[in-house]
């Protein structure tokens, strides 16, 4: 029935190009609407697209939004040879399956050649968006609904008011949750379109206590001002405040302001003065004054005092002058909005919306820095372990995690589901550095038991051998760590509160390790002996302890979870052969600052460095690098109060 | 990956055993580029893309009829080693000509010894300006070759009110934005619309920033971020605004320092719309372009892409070609004044002219990020001629770069001198 | 008399280092011999520089027991506090040389804008940094690379020794000591043109009619000269009753502290002793090198520092000497490109990829198999328990 309908009306359609060709104006085919346009059609620009899209919103033609649509995705081909217009979707390099513009009609599949497609750019295509929003708020699907709303609160424009109050009248929203948005919507745009005060006042205070970048986004430009100057205050200026020579604004700001509204003319600058010189040179003088004299400024404005005696050069303004138009005036800051009861009622809902955001902006911050240090936690324990239990700073620990990443990219390669290969790269990882902590221990570390010192050369030496052994293998280029898809985004409290899955994932893996190894350590065998090493080895040995074996696995322990970490730090970061040392020096840090060979230790060390570096962010926000270099000297400054950590070793074990 | 790189090697190797088709003395190429270290991430591309010319060049015949070879060192990132390797390329190999740099601190660094010992580099990568040296060729882009015409799409195609200037701490980024800074107050943007901030190398905690960013919105402006990002930093800046959900309709990004090599590490189905600005993106769609990656693949590896430095090494490396066989000889004050007004067809299209001033002129283009990490060319201007001193900053406005008809790298047109002849640095 | 007696190495080491220099000199293009680059004598020098800085971070070390990360922290603030007037000065001269085709003679602050502007254009600025103040001259510059070090050094081991912070743990305060400052330096706002660093410093200010064939042999010559000095320096100091001390404090802290000895004052002193010694030995290096920034005191540099000591042999001066020497020498030859490559038949060894790995190796072994260094091999001699 519907093939038809449709063939028929192909028909009809054929027959009126046939019969009437002349016929086809501007009114009923879309082809000559847009051939009207072509030039701005083909290349749109956001500068000069605004009339064609209103011209094709006004044409009436029932074709329009499809068109509309078609062009936003970047569907719409221009034939080159006869500049015709056709919805076409790309079959593959070179071959492109084309459809008539009006009609939709198959024209079947044809070579690229002629046809260059229109790409529409993100401003052209945001002001397509808004055009479509009339057609689809009452849309059948849910996604073409929610999209019109986007589209509003991405480009609002006055009609959008009219549509979306039509809209809303002509059917209420089956979705709540859409219901809802286009409600609010609703209020903003009244904020910012509607006719009378009472309607938007209603509005603003609608909003009180809303958190959203929105709500703001509709209020503070309400509350936009414009500095100006004038004799008196004027009387039906919105004033946003007077300001006072000295307490608001500087001498010269408000000289500026008098030159900038022609009141007053501007200083000679020292440039100015330099320029008038120069023309004016005489011999190997000007103004009398000698030119090799004429290297300060004194002179130089002695120089262009006398050209200006002889009326050469404009006078420069005289203090007492300036200082009488200064005094004959007043200066305010006056809204652009002209409707007082309007900017009062946005002021009052602002100031408490503001303070809202405030404690939004600091739970923010606070969930920055737990995140980050769980980062630091899960990085830093593996060597808060070996350094507690051996005495043993391990400097290739950061390449361990290191490993760990390259680890995860690598099954990644192997396993493309993100999930399966995430549950198999954990304990891979774990595995894969725990051999090599263990190794490395057997090979190097056992030897140097007594040289604390010398053990931090050694590793260093495999540090470097294995930074440079990761570029041989994987190239100095960043591998792909990608999440899961579940893992993507973020958890979104409110405009102001939110933090990524990610985030939220590695702290969860930093309280399990937490938990393991706080039930590793108090409630197993192993953890015993690693606490009796620990506190005095040889103690522990003559209690028929093997030292032996609980420094390997402890080494072992401490080097897997820094392959753990290293695949957590490869999801939110980066994986290269370098990113080891981003972490290494923090993760000195965190044990130096925790104290050595207590769990608890490093976290306290984590969560106060984490702490600290999100806290002098807030404070410096421009400048992120400044905050590294004052959270070391905090550290430094740290030691001297509590030289071994937070949470120090008590007994014998302290003693180095 | 590593075979990649190995088989490169081995066809620097072949390069120096001898040539089939070009016989004599060879003509040493030196190459200064870091193999290892920070830099080494972006910068061993160029070197395999050098020696990919080279090869090229020697079975079509060398040059002069002599036979090129490839002095290959490797600064490590370690700025004075550039120093010290420009020197021993010059003094030691005796290399007719040097490929080479990434950061602009690198090339200030082997500045001095260049103009000391009259040398001839190729610098590849787009840059801050401000600089115009006798002895170097800037192949890459001036601020008014990439960050102005970007800047412009943001104001005019988009309606950007407010900017977020987001770049590592280092010169590239700071002249930039210092440019940019007072290019948008003179288009009327408040200087409180202008938010800068700076990270350093390598930064991985994006979190707080792209909060303060998407917060930036507040005020109803539109908000547009301006990225001066550089290297592997971007990975994590990236994930970090695609977890907080900043689609590229709300919030555009434009990168003047992310390009196909740099998304190779990442998963862009989540960055699709931002932007990047360039002279050169892998998708420009005409037949030399295809040609050129399709030997590249062949050369590096299948799953490796090109860029714009790359680009930029390309028409460099083959214009000191057509200018040593036009002078006749590589000694490097002909080969200069042969290189003034030397054409060479661009990878996207259109000519690319060496000027006086020693940048080229090329064309802009802007790309949209896609699902598969390459870029969906949405702009592309005519050849911009890049200028050595930008106008935009009121002490650089009234210097010019001449080295044919004036001699000078910094003449003041206003008093019509020329204020030095050797650069700073 | 005895003293030579007692140290018999110092007279072979400083001959040998006066033959060197002659040779080098000799057969340098600057000496007319074509044989040994310009680039080479620069390195040659850098290297007496570095041998110095060794020698420091020994004493700390090998003698003392102090494994400072941080002196490299030193040796590049002894570069940045030269380069100040290096640029300085070099600047003033082009701006005042461009200033002569003016009509109009500079004023003060014009000169100071247009020096500023030269310098800090490339950090988006144009004032002078107050830092900056004594930078014209020459003389107060060369105090400031003694006493900014040294008072650094002063400060931070007071504050350190103070709270007896020892081991590992101070190792790991110089690291983060080093580190902090070169992060601040790599601001731009820090007023030492951040991550660029001071550069052309090669160019020396007044000097400009000497080839840099002449200036590497003077600058090769002056390293010389500071290394020669630096060992007779150290050797005496070890010979004194003041050396034993710092010995002893080496081999067991808490019983000199328990003899009555002050430990922590003479900790300090030869901390910043040596902390002076790597700020001279910088600011002869950076010149030849032409460039300093803030990645030179980036943690790795001290860490190479340590290793090189190590390898050559701690607890001997020349042993230091070798080890930077030879090491620094090796890398810089490795990574050059000059090294063939390695066939293997299924593989080749490029060295620019594979010299990490070796030294990274390398250093392994020798601090498992030969603790005492190069130079234990060189004595022939193992002593024993001498390990701490």
């Amino acid at each position: 029935m519907r093939i038809f309908r449709t063939c028929a009306l192909l028909c009809v359609a054929c027959l009126f190009m046939f019969l009437l060709p002349v016929a086809s104006s501007a009114q009923d085919s879309m082809q000559a609407l847009m051939q009207q346009y072509s030039k701005d059609i083909a290349k749109p620009s956001a500068r000069t697209i605004g009339p064609v899209i209103e011209a094709l919103s006004a044409s009436g033609l029932p074709q329009t939004r499809e068109m509309l649509r078609r062009w936003q995705d970047k569907e719409i081909y221009q034939n080159k040879d006869t500049g015709d217009f056709v919805f076409a979707n790309e079959v593959d390099r070179d071959t492109l399956h084309v459809f008539d513009i009006d009609t939709g009609a198959d024209q079947g599949e044809v070579a690229d050649d002629p046809f260059s497609q229109i790409k529409p750019n993100a401003g052209v295509r945001r002001a397509i968006g808004a055009a479509l929003v009339p057609f689809q708020l009452n849309d059948d699907s849910a996604r073409i609904r929610a999209d019109a709303l986007t589209s509003i609160e991405r480009a609002s424009e006055p009609m959008h008011l009219e549509a979306l109050r039509a809209a809303m009248q002509a059917q209420p929203d089956p979705d709540p949750a859409l219901a809802a948005r286009k409600e609010r919507l609703e209020r903003l745009l009244t904020i910012q379109y509607a006719e009378t005060t009472e309607e938007r006042v209603a509005a603003i205070e609608s909003f009180a206590g809303s958190l959203d970048v929105s709500t703001r986004g509709a209020l503070n430009p309400l509350l936009a001002t414009k500095r100006q100057v004038a004799e008196t205050l004027p009387e039906e200026a919105n004033i946003a405040k007077e300001l006072r020579i000295g307490r608001d604004l500087t001498h010269d700001e408000a000289y500026a302001l008098l030159v900038g509204a022609g009141i007053a003319t501007a200083d000679i600058s020292p440039a100015q003065v330099k320029e008038a010189l120069l023309a004016n040179i005489e011999g190997a003088a000007v103004g009398g004054v000698a030119l090799h004299a004429l290297n300060t400024d004194e002179a130089r404005d002695r120089a262009y005092a006398a050209l200006a005696a002889k009326g050469i050069v404009p006078t420069d303004v005289s203090e007492e002058g300036k200082q009488a138009l200064l005094d004959g005036h007043v200066y305010f800051d006056a809204y652009t909005e002209a409707d007082a009861a309007v900017t009062a009622a946005a002021v009052k809902t602002l100031k408490d919306i503001e303070t809202k955001v405030m404690v939004g902006r600091l739970f923010d911050l606070t969930l920055d820095g737990l995140s980050l240090a769980s980062i630091y936690f899960l990085a830093a324990i593996g060597l808060a372990i070996t350094f507690g239990v051996m005495g043993v700073i391990n400097m290739a620990h950061g390449e361990f995690i290191m490993m760990g990443a390259y680890t995860g990219y690598v099954v990644q390669q192997i396993i493309p589901d993100y999930t399966l290969s995430l549950i198999v790269a954990l304990p891979l990882a774990f595995a894969v550095t725990f051999a090599a902590g263990v190794a490395m221990e057997r090979l190097v570390i056992r030897w140097l038991y007594h040289r604390p010192l010398e053990t931090l050369l050694a590793t260093f030496g495999i540090s470097i051998a294995l930074q440079q052994l990761a570029k041989n293998i994987f190239g100095t280029q960043a591998r792909p760590l990608t999440s899961p898809a579940w893992l993507d985004g973020a958890w979104v409290l409110n405009d102001v509160v939110s933090i990524s899955y990610i985030r939220i994932a590695i702290f969860v893996l930093g309280m399990v390790f937490l938990g393991l190894l706080l039930f590793v350590l108090k409630k197993t065998r192993l953890g015993l002996e690693v606490r009796a090493v620990s506190q005095n080895p040889k103690m522990a040995a003559s209690m028929g302890i093997n030292p032996d074996r609980v420094n390997m696995l402890t080494f072992g322990l401490g080097s897997g979870i820094a392959g753990i970490a290293g695949v957590a730090i490869g999801l939110f970061a980066k994986v290269t052969s370098e990113l080891g040392q981003d972490y290494i020096v923090e993760s000195f840090m965190t044990v130096v600052i925790g104290g050595v060979g207590n769990v608890w230790g490093t976290l306290a060390g984590a969560t106060v460095i984490g702490f600290a570096q999100k806290g002098i962010e807030w404070f410096n926000p421009s400048n992120t690098l400044a905050a590294q270099t004052y959270m070391i000297l905090l550290v430094i400054l740290f030691i001297q109060f509590r030289p071994r950590g937070i949470i120090a070793l008590k007994g014998r074990a302290a003693g180095n | 990956m590593k075979i990649n790189r190995f088989m490169g090697a081995v066809a620097a190797v072949a390069l120096s055993a001898g040539m089939a088709s070009a016989e004599g003395e060879p003509i040493k190429i030196g190459v200064l580029h870091s193999l290892s270290g920070t830099m080494a991430i972006s910068e061993t591309t160029l070197k395999d893309t050098m020696l990919m010319l080279i090869e090229k060049q020697n079975a079509a015949g060398g040059v002069l009829g002599r036979p090129l070879e490839a002095v290959v060192v490797d600064p490590a990132s370690d700025w004075p080693l550039f120093a010290e390797k420009a020197r021993e390329l010059l003094t030691v190999e005796n290399v007719d000509v040097i490929f080479g740099s990434w950061t602009s601190v690198s090339r200030k660094s082997a500045l001095p010894v260049l103009e000391e010992l009259n040398g001839l580099m190729f610098y590849p990568v787009q840059y801050e300006g401000e600089e115009s040296s006798k002895n170097v060729f800037y192949t890459g882009a001036a601020p008014n070759q990439q960050a102005i015409p970007a800047t412009d799409y943001f104001l005019d195609e988009l309606g950007i009110e407010k900017f977020a200037l987001l770049g590592t701490d280092y010169v590239y980024p700071r002249t930039t934005n210092k440019i940019l800074e007072q290019y948008l107050k003179d288009k009327g943007i408040a200087a409180e619309d202008i938010f800068v901030n700076y990270t350093p190398f390598g930064h991985s905690d994006w979190s707080k920033i792209v909060a303060d960013v998407v917060a930036l919105g507040a005020d109803g402006k539109r908000v547009g971020v301006i990225s001066t990002i550089n290297g592997d930093a971007n990975i994590g800046f990236y994930k970090e605004l695609a977890a907080a959900g900043v689609s590229a309709e709300d919030i555009p990004v434009v990168a003047f320092s992310v390009g196909e090599e740099e998304l190779s590490g990442l998963d862009t189905t989540n960055l699709v719309g931002h932007l990047a600005a360039w002279n050169y993106f892998q998708s420009a769609d005409t037949e030399v372009n295809a040609e050129f990656v399709k030997e590249w693949k062949a050369f590096a590896g299948e799953e490796r892409v090109t860029n714009d430095p790359m680009e930029a090494h390309y028409i460099g490396f083959n214009m000191w070609v057509n200018a040593v066989e036009a002078a006749g000889t590589t000694d490097v004050d002909a080969v200069r004044t042969a290189m003034y007004g030397q054409e060479f067809p661009n990878l996207t299209g259109g000519t690319a002219v060496m000027l006086p001033n020693h940048h080229l002129s090329k064309p802009v283009l802007i790309g949209e990020i896609q699902a598969d990490g390459q870029f969906d060319i949405i702009s592309q201007t005519e050849e911009v001629p890049g200028d050595a001193w930008t106008d935009f900053l009121p002490e650089s406005a009234v210097l010019t770069s001449d080295w044919k008809d004036l001699g000078c790298g910094m003449y003041n047109t206003e008093t019509e001198t020329c204020v030095q002849l050797k650069s700073n640095y | 008399m005895d003293f030579i007696k007692r140290t018999p190495s110092l007279p072979a080491v400083l001959f040998l280092l006066f033959l060197f220099t002659l040779i080098v000199s000799v057969f340098s293009t600057g000496g007319g011999g074509d044989l040994i680059s310009t680039s080479m004598v620069k390195t040659l020098g850098k290297t007496l520089c570095l041998c110095l800085a060794a020698i420091a971070l020994d004493l700390v070390w090998g003698y003392c027991g102090i494994l400072s990360l941080g002196h490299m922290a030193f040796f590049a603030l002894g570069g940045y506090l030269i380069g100040m007037w290096l640029m300085f000065e070099r600047t003033k001269n082009i701006v005042m040389e461009a200033a002569t085709s003016q009509p109009l003679p500079l004023t003060p602050q014009e000169l100071s804008d247009a020096i500023g502007n030269q310098i800090f254009g490339v950090v988006g600025g144009s004032d002078i940094p107050a830092i900056w103040f004594f930078a014209d001259s020459l003389v107060v510059q060369l105090i400031l690379v003694v006493a900014v070090p040294g008072l650094l050094a002063l400060v931070f081991g007071w504050l350190a020794f103070r709270s007896r912070v020892t081991g590992v743990y101070l190792s790991i305060l110089t690291q983060a000591m080093t580190l902090a400052l070169s992060l601040y330096l790599f601001q731009n706002d820090s007023g030492l043109r951040g991550n660029n660093g001071l550069s052309g410093l090669q160019n020396i200010p007044g000097l400009g009619h000497v080839p840099q064939s002449i200036l590497s042999l003077w600058f090769l010559w002056a390293s010389a000269l500071a290394l020669g000095l630096g060992y007779l320096l150290a050797s005496r100091i070890m010979d004194l009753k003041f050396g034993s001390v710092i010995r002893g404090i080496r081999d067991d802290e808490a019983r000199l502290r328990f003899l009555g000895y002050e430990v922590e004052h003479y900790k300090l002193l030869v901390f910043t002793l040596t902390a002076v010694m790597a700020a001279i030995a910088g600011a002869l290096y950076y010149p030849q090198a032409g460039i300093v920034n803030p990645a030179e005191m980036a943690p790795i540099a001290s860490i190479y520092l340590a290793v090189w000591v190590a390898i050559g042999g701690r607890g001997r001066l020349y042993g230091a000497v070798i080890g930077a020497a030879a090491v620094s020498l090796a890398s810089t030859w490795f990574t050059g490109g000059q090294a063939p490559d390695l066939p293997l038949g299924f593989y080749t060894i490029q060295w620019v990829d594979w010299w990490q790995v070796l030294l990274g190796l390398g250093f392994v072994l020798v601090t498992l198999f030969a603790p005492q260094g190069l130079a234990g091999l060189v004595d022939g001699i193992f002593r024993k328990g001498d390990s701490k």
